[in-house]
């Protein structure tokens, strides 16, 4: 019997700052990089500390260029090197693009195996700061539309920590998205009410040292009856508010990875719930809530009782005065909720 | 996880070879360390030789490695460079700069107070766009970058309108949808700031295209920061102004600083950023972006050229960043603070009015008043925007405005998620009405 590891209160910054410096001392192999990753630690301070502690050829600035960030990543995996680039916010990486889809998501295929892209893409991700429409995208769909690429997004410090590891030690390239937004705290929705610190939530309880949360595994937030309700990043807590504001029963499922999807998981809820909700940030068509909606509308069509609810973002680009009018906030979910219980 | 890959790499190494070595660039000063910028070569004022505007681009090139200066220590115009320019226009000039700062000191406050969620300032680089601005002609398109709100202070442009939009209220043109200070201005032949870096410099050479195409006589402006010049836009910029000859000048700010990365991380150990102009061929300058008549007389010159057919000028700014990227940032987290007061190029506001008062055309008793006055006319103009609201306060654009402008018509989709948003704001305040918001 192993001893329990000790555990920490910690932000979500904190534990994907713990995270890395985990892995950073199991192997020599990663690398650290990106727009004032370095001396400074990033502009989210993801990085405090680290260039102190391996160097700086082991975590390093970069040049204002997305696409050398991702295009050299994918280079120094090709000689066997484990790059964690950082994209400074998930609403400049377009300019990467072409090296994420074309390059590092095709290259085990295109080389039948012979070239890998063993890289994690770090990026803060999703709105509620009033970034304005450059800093506040949800563009995960973008990515999960792609094949090759992981899209991994994390809802709690604790699997922050967990699923960071395990992409760091995936062989294929992962999109690791943080919900920004939640940094700090789990925001339920209500933007006028003072942010719960993660230092008062369960999951701010992070084990110290190594564990990893296997990617492609959904977490049951809470288990219920009612409905179930898929969802991932800060809108796992904003949903999670809701339902227990309106008493409902429902079974919440944070998906924490969209591609490779644990459709056993979901399937197995909707089956016993019969009805299903799906909340994200990102805009409406062709967000990730299309697939999602598909599939259970495939796999568990005759266990239906109501037709699939989506709540998303609007169809626009993210606005700065309105940004609470936008956001899918606890209105928009209740009224889904209300259709979903009254069918 | 395998080492196998690197075991094999490992077997490979010749024994003969001296390990190779990666280079990280590290900045000469970090947080309480002395500053010393003798290792900076700064030439003399005047020396630098003026080549004719329609001149072959490579005559330009010995310039890309030098600082054209015009204002000396003695505070005199001196060399070719001097564009002799009447005492009304450079106490023109003194004041839109001070103007600017006064705004900025004002905008940076607000933020402070909570009127908004974000300000950038552009302290000490306020001769790289109020200069420019002055040298081009009104109507040439400028494609700036976010700390060139100089050139709108300089076209003219309301300063209400301005704060409108900082404080992203009722009356904000762009209709509270963009960040704080990323204006849109088409009457003042001002492009649309993209949160994106370096997106402005192949659209300026696109503008600059089509008006080649048409045989108009406009031409087109862009700025950057020296960061942004790592990006590949800029890069296409450069290419393609080369290969269509495309009349555009190119500003490229060299403050130092992209947020905590210094010039070393966008190529600045090895040559200056003007020396990008050598590879593709094109005009380029290097001037020191704290005097304001150098970069009169640069711009001036590149737009004399553009018109002339003579093709794009790629002109580096080298300035200093005297405060934060942003009111995001604390530039005491990785810079020495002694650096702005070392700055060896001084601050272009000090060094104008200093030009002044040895031509016998300022005091400062004048400066003191016109300081006044300033901060009194930007007060003035930030009531009459918070009569507008402030963000976050209630006073802002109705909400059908939210799905407006994604296309030329509302497709059926946005129509039912309008109402949508105006349905969940009913629920959230049964007694509000579309026309109060």
């Amino acid at each position: 019997m192993s001893e329990q590891p000790s555990v920490k209160k910690l932000n979500m910054i904190e534990a994907i700052n713990d995270a890395l410096d985990v892995m950073m001392g199991r192997d020599s192999n990663i690398v650290v990089m990106g727009e004032d990753v370095g001396y400074f630690g990033g502009v989210f301070r993801a990085t405090a500390g680290l260039q102190k502690k391996y160097g700086r050829t082991r975590v390093f600035d970069t040049p204002i260029s997305e696409c050398g960030i991702i295009g050299v990543a994918v280079g120094m995996g090709a000689y066997g090197l484990r790059p964690v680039p950082e994209i400074q916010f998930a609403d400049y990486i377009y300019p990467g693009l072409d090296q994420l889809v074309s390059e590092a998501a095709r290259l085990r295929y295109r080389s039948a195996g012979e070239f890998t892209a063993p890289i994690t893409v770090r990026s803060p991700f999703g709105g509620g700061i009033f970034g304005g429409q450059t800093h506040s995208q949800s563009p995960e769909a973008l990515f999960t539309h792609v094949s090759g690429i992981k899209t991994v997004i994390p809802s709690t410090p604790h699997d922050a920590k967990g699923l960071l590891i395990a992409a760091i030690e995936d062989n294929d390239p992962v999109i690791f998205f943080e919900p920004k937004r939640i940094y700090n705290g789990p925001f339920n929705g209500y933007y006028d009410k003072p942010v719960e610190p993660w230092s008062r939530h369960k999951d701010g309880a992070v084990p110290e040292g190594y564990y990893r949360i296997p990617l492609g595994k959904a977490r049951v937030v809470r288990e219920g009856e009612a409905m179930t309700v898929l969802a991932y990043g800060t809108m796992v807590h904003v949903a999670e508010a809701v339902l227990a504001e309106k008493g409902v029963d429902a079974e919440i499922i944070d998906l924490r990875t969209l591609v490779p999807l644990d459709i056993e998981t979901i399937k197995a809820s909707v089956e016993k719930t019969g009805r299903c909700l799906i909340v994200h940030e990102a805009t409406r068509t062709s967000g990730f809530g299309a697939e999602l909606s598909a599939l259970v509308q495939e796999r568990c069509f005759y266990h239906l009782e109501a037709p699939i609810e989506r709540v998303t973002g609007f169809d626009t680009p993210y606005p700065h005065s309105l940004e609470w009018a936008y956001f899918p906030g606890p209105v928009r979910i209740g009224e889904a909720v209300d259709r979903l219980l009254k069918a | 996880m395998s080492d196998a890959g690197v075991l094999r790499m490992t077997d490979t190494k010749r024994s003969n070879l001296p390990p190779l070595q990666l280079h990280v660039p590290e900045p000469r000063f970090r947080p309480g360390d002395a500053v010393d910028y003798r290792h900076l070569v700064i030439p003399a004022p005047g020396v630098q030789p003026k080549p004719d505007e329609t001149c072959a681009a490579s005559e330009t090139h010995p310039l890309c490695l030098d600082l054209v200066r015009v204002l000396g220590e003695d505070h005199k115009a001196v060399g070719p460079w001097d564009p002799k320019l009447d005492p009304e226009t450079l106490r023109r000039m003194l004041r839109l700069m001070a103007l600017t700062r006064a705004f900025d000191d004002r905008m940076y406050r607000g933020q402070r107070q909570g009127k908004t969620s974000f300000y950038m300032k552009c302290t000490g680089e306020e001769a790289t766009s109020i200069a420019p601005a002055m040298a081009l002609a009104s109507d040439d398109m400028v494609f700036p970058s976010y700390r060139q709100q100089g050139i709108l202070i300089t076209r003219g442009y309301p300063m209400v309108d301005m704060i409108n939009q900082i404080y992203s209220n009722k009356a904000d043109k762009l209709k509270g949808r963009q960040l704080p200070i990323m204006y849109s201005a088409k009457e003042a032949s001002f492009f649309s700031i993209s949160g994106n870096l370096a997106t402005q410099y192949p659209q300026a050479v696109g503008w600059a295209m089509a008006s080649a195409i048409r045989g108009d006589t406009r031409i087109a402006a862009a700025w950057l920061g020296e960061g942004s010049t790592a990006e590949g836009d800029f890069h296409s910029a450069m290419t393609f102004a080369a290969v269509y000859n495309a009349p555009v000048v190119f500003n490229v700010v060299n403050n130092q600083w992209a947020i905590s990365s210094f010039s070393g991380f966008a190529g600045a150990e090895r040559t200056t950023f003007a020396a990008r102009a050598i590879g593709y061929g094109i005009a380029g300058l290097r001037v020191d972006g704290n005097d304001p008549l150098a970069v009169y007389a640069a711009t001036r010159w590149a737009a004399n050229r553009a018109r002339a057919n003579g093709g794009p000028t790629l002109i580096e700014h080298f300035t200093y960043r005297a405060e934060g990227h942003s009111t995001s940032d604390d530039p005491g987290q990785y810079r020495s603070v002694q650096e702005r007061s070392e700055w060896p190029l001084g601050d272009p506001i000090a060094r104008l009015a200093a030009h002044l008062e040895a031509l016998g055309e300022w005091t400062p008793e004048a400066h003191a008043a016109m300081d006044l006055e300033l901060a009194e006319q930007v007060k003035a103009a930030a009531k009459a925007a918070e009569a507008n609201g402030v963000l976050g306060h209630g006073l802002h654009h109705p909400f059908r405005t939210l799905f407006e402008d994604v296309f030329e018509e509302l497709p059926w989709h946005l129509k039912e998620q309008s109402e949508q948003a105006i349905r969940e704001r009913r629920i959230k305040w049964p007694e509000w009405k579309e026309e109060d918001s």
